[in-house]
């Protein structure tokens, strides 16, 4: 039984949005991406304020052993990051679901999150990638 | 297909994450790196190291030999035991391995080298035998282990035989002893006080999981990764390689100039690049701006490239990125490191970055 939630949608490459209902979302790095990853150690956040467009880079999160970039799943403005990560980036390994979320979008066209994986399209694809 | 040490099955039962390393299938971590690591600096932990190969060198000429081959001299050690690191160098100056060599007779020392570079160092062993009268045996049937940390010594000898508990707890640092096929030796690559220990393959298992029993916890590549880094040690292939000579590599500690009419292989071409001002330095920097320095990153003064890193990551004892770099001659006290095109400080410094636990950042 997978614990991926379902109220998430998600992206390829593995990031997890929340659609808050109100034209913004909340979006992180899945249970998986992190347990691949390892031990976080610095998370670089986008600027409030930035443009994101979907699949793009727009943070970074580096483990112990690497960097890697983190995709917008969606188009908008960053309107908040959590700032918490910058002192304690190991949140996202202790609760990639919750605690440990990156940043909000307002979207800029709430059509996108249609194009999005849901919980059981996730899983398979993680199951297809072989981990 | 990657090779296996005799403990590969352990590691996966034990919740190792097995990666390719150096032609072996080693363990990465095992749950936590960051844990694994604090484990060392705080109490005791234990690294499967059977992949790097034990040398056995035997024959009347085997010291006169090592004299020749090793840039470091063989000749220092006096006492059975006594053991001495040094790399091994090209007719070029170049690092062909570097590795920590036991006097244990006058025709008997014993060598240990990297897992990557094996088949490498024993073809160029052989290819120096010219003219020496020894023999050179790859010790295949030993298995190896280290425990590092400040209760290592004290676990670790809890499970061996009476002889080694005896004699090992009398042990100087950097000295070794031996009781039948098992090898006991005070040297390590955290930092930190601890044992390496040889013996027999069959018995790694279950001295593994003796230690394990001891309160001795597993660790894998990724710690001691960190732990080598936080302890200003070098490693093979990252820092100096063929390419590179140790007088730029921060190893010209490990060389022996004297006696002058000792020739060793690359002595000419050091000696050239001893008095040249110019050569590159090897240093230590510690990030002062945000981010983790990584292998490879450019480092600048001003506009000007001075250098690159050569190994970097996060140093969990001190939670801030460490890096070794090789740079031009000239540096000063603080340069910028390009960190995704974005110019970051970093602060210039000796290694070691810690030692026994402390930091020794200013």
């Amino acid at each position: 039984m997978s614990d991926t939630p379902k109220e998430l949608r998600y992206a390829k490459s593995h990031e997890w949005l929340r659609d808050e209902g109100d034209g913004t979302a909340t979006i992180g790095i899945s249970e998986h991406a992190q347990e691949l990853l390892g031990d976080l150690v610095f998370v670089d956040l986008p600027e409030v304020g930035a443009k994101v467009e979907a699949g793009s880079d727009c943070a970074v999160v580096e483990s112990v052993k690497a960097a890697s970039d983190v995709y917008s799943p969606v188009t908008g403005e960053v309107i908040e990051v959590n700032e918490s990560l910058d002192d304690a980036p190991e949140t996202i390994n202790e609760n990639a679901f919750g605690n440990g979320w990156m940043f909000k979008v307002k979207l800029d066209d709430a059509g996108e999150l249609d194009s999005l994986l849901d919980a059981d399209a996730y899983d398979a694809l993680v199951a297809e990638e072989g981990y | 297909m990657e090779k296996q040490t005799v403990l590969y099955e352990t590691h996966k039962a034990m919740g190792g994450k097995m990666v390719p390393f150096g032609g072996w299938d080693m363990p990465l971590h095992y749950g936590s790196q960051l844990e694994e690591h604090h484990q060392v600096r705080r109490d005791a932990g234990m690294f499967d190291v059977s992949h790097m190969t034990v040398v056995d060198l035997k024959g009347p000429q085997a010291k006169p030999y090592l004299r020749y081959l090793l840039a470091n001299d063989v000749d220092k050690l006096k006492t059975t035991g006594k053991a001495l690191y040094s790399c091994m160098l090209n007719e070029q100056g170049g690092v062909v391995d570097d590795l920590i060599v036991y006097y244990l007779s006058d025709d008997w020392f014993r060598m240990v080298v990297n897992a990557g570079t094996t088949e490498k160092d024993l073809a160029w062993l052989e290819k120096q035998t010219t003219g020496y009268d020894l023999t050179i045996t790859p010790r295949r049937d030993l298995a190896m282990i280290a425990v590092q940390g400040p209760n290592a010594r004290t676990k670790a000898l809890s499970r061996m035989s009476e002889t080694l508990q005896k004699a090992g707890a009398e042990l100087k640092p950097f000295n070794a002893i031996m009781d039948g096929d098992w090898f006991l030796a005070r040297t390590g690559y955290t930092g930190e006080d601890g044992f390496e220990i040889m013996l027999p393959g069959d018995q790694a298992e279950s001295f593994w999981k003796s230690l394990t029993d001891a309160g001795v916890a597993p660790c894998g590549l990724g710690a001691r990764d960190t732990l080598r880094l936080e302890a200003g040690m070098n490693l093979y292939g990252v820092d100096m390689d063929e390419e590179t000579s140790p007088l730029e590599s921060g190893l010209g500690w490990a060389v022996s100039w004297e006696p002058e009419d000792r020739d060793f292989i690359g002595r000419s071409v050091l000696q050239a690049q001893r008095s040249d001002p110019e050569k590159q330095r090897f240093i230590g920097l510690v990030l002062t701006g945000r981010g983790v320095l990584r292998n490879h990153l450019k480092l600048f003064d001003g506009d000007e490239p001075i250098g690159e890193i050569t190994s970097g990551g996060f140093a969990p004892t001190l939670e801030r990125s460490i890096a070794f770099a090789r740079v031009k001659s000239g540096i000063g006290e603080t340069c910028e490191v390009e960190i995704r095109g974005k110019r970051v400080s970093a602060q210039v410094v000796k290694p070691p970055f810690v030692r026994h636990g402390e930091s020794q950042l200013g």
